[in-house]
């Protein structure tokens, strides 16, 4: 995916949050390190790809740089924003979605609704957004019986509303199949090409090819890796995302 | 047997007929209950919701305190309130002690409790499958109780209407705190204790197959309702 810095309308504070930096953080839980000396920078631009085996880290990574965990020491700034004016400028996507027991519309206009915007200014970014997530038809429809993959795109309609500068996506298509997987991925490259930053975990391997521009590669909670994706794909550094991307496992 | 079946042919005979005094025992009976309730469930669905999504001191003590006032018994609180509005008690001078007033705050003790604890319960859980995305969304914990409310309004609906089965079935606290006098304060469920200690089985009898039929159409709504708001959101 191009690399893409347009600079689009946001709906508030338009303070640029990026570059962020993850200095030495560190992430234990019951006295067992899930995290080990983290530190890198995020620029604007590129969409980074978090890979990994499953247990390397990759959701506990974006929770905290998303600030819904702390870390255990040391720090995750966001360039010229406290925290909650970062906040505004981030939007995050899980890997199941969280839908409201609403219609899609009424979950497409939830967060613009806790921001405060405007029911008129509200309805025109909310049926664009739908628009945008073939989701028009199903406006009215209950949210949480739509299909995994529309309720995914729903997710990512509700993400795109708030126009964030950065966009965590947590395996966002782990539940889905092929096409559904390729209608998020339309989403998500939109999302990039209107220039907001992409950072998503992921274990597919098709996916990262088809997506990134950057890869961290974590293992085991440290990371290993963090490069260009060309050069990542092509020549592994360490033997263990080499033997991650031949498709071997690792303990 | 006879007696019995005159008793209920009497009895069908005062509901269908809409007796007067029947209805307008039935009416004060709704009135104190379902005012009762609606005050609980102004307390007791955010208090319940409060204590299942924020976190603050003494949070622990608060859940332990609204599962033992599930279990009290009504004829306590009808003795505290009796206490609190006796002319000599704390609030005396308000003179409302043997009014629907002093009814209704009975019931109002009695059904926050169950109202604060199911709620509790429900917010709990979807506070559980909410949380991350609430938090992601920049909505911090007090600002979140209106949208968890608002998702659980179908398990919500079901605890209030528990909360009104208690206290139009209740009959240990109003009968402290109301009297039953008779046009003043005289309920569905007082009556029917006084009526059958007299072996006046007719009236006793209308107004229990009158509290059954409350009973259903409270379900059956609160079930139709449920269903309704379940196929057009999910």
């Amino acid at each position: 995916m191009a690399a893409c810095d347009t600079e689009h309308q946001r709906t508030g504070d338009t303070t640029n949050i990026l570059p962020l930096r993850v200095r030495d953080i560190c992430f234990d839980v019951g006295g067992k390190r899930l995290i080990e000396h983290i530190s890198f920078t995020v620029h604007a631009g590129p969409c980074l790809i978090i890979l990994g085996p499953n247990g390397a880290g990759k959701s506990l990574l974006l929770r905290l740089c998303h600030g819904l965990l702390s870390p255990s020491e040391g720090t995750i700034e966001w360039a010229k924003a406290d925290s909650s004016r970062a906040r505004n400028q981030q939007a995050m996507v899980f890997q199941r979605p969280v839908l409201l027991r609403r219609s899609v519309a009424a979950n497409a206009h939830f967060g613009l609704r806790l921001r405060r915007v405007p029911r008129r200014q509200r309805q025109a970014v909310v049926s664009e957004a739908l628009r945008q997530g073939g989701l028009t038809h199903v406006a009215n429809r209950a949210a949480r019986v739509l299909s995994g993959g529309e309720q995914q795109r729903l997710a990512l309609v509700r993400a795109w509303t708030l126009q964030p500068q950065v966009l965590f996506l947590d395996e966002p298509t782990a539940h889905l199949d092929p096409a559904a997987t390729r209608a998020v991925e339309t989403l998500l490259k939109r999302f990039h090409a209107a220039g907001t930053k992409l950072i998503m975990t992921t274990h597919d391997l098709g996916q990262a090819r088809r997506l990134a521009d950057e890869v961290i590669f974590l293992h085991r909670g440290r990371l290993l890796e963090h490069s260009p994706a060309n050069s990542f794909f092509a020549q592994p550094h360490s033997a263990e995302a080499a033997a991650f991307l031949d498709g071997n496992l690792l303990w | 047997m006879s007696e019995f079946r005159d008793a209920l042919r009497t009895a069908i005979a005062l509901l269908v007929n809409l007796d007067g005094d029947l209805m307008a025992i039935v009416g004060l009976s709704l009135l104190v209950s379902l005012s009762a309730v609606l005050l609980a469930a102004l307390v007791g669905l955010p208090l319940g919701a409060a204590v299942a999504a924020c976190r603050f001191p003494g949070r622990q003590a608060v859940r332990v305190l609204l599962n033992a006032l599930l279990g009290i018994p009504p004829v306590v609180i009808g003795l505290i309130v009796y206490l609190l509005l006796s002319r000599a008690g704390p609030l005396g001078a308000l003179g409302l002690l043997f009014t629907p007033t002093a009814m209704i705050i009975a019931q109002w003790l009695l059904v926050t409790p169950i109202i604060a604890a199911l709620t509790q319960q429900t917010v709990s859980d979807l506070h559980d499958e909410y949380a991350e995305q609430l938090r992601s969304l920049g909505v911090g914990s007090l600002r979140a109780i209106p949208t968890l409310l608002w998702e659980g309004r179908l398990s919500l609906l079901i605890a209030v209407m528990a909360g009104f089965g208690r206290a139009i079935a209740e009959v240990g606290a109003v009968i402290i705190v109301g009297g039953n006098i008779n046009h003043v304060t005289r309920v569905m469920t007082t009556t029917i204790a006084l009526e059958t200690s007299k072996g006046n089985l007719a009236l006793a009898l209308a107004l229990g197959m009158l509290l059954l039929l409350l009973a259903l159409a409270v379900n059956a709504a609160a079930l139709v309702a449920r269903d309704v708001v379940n196929r057009l959101y999910g």
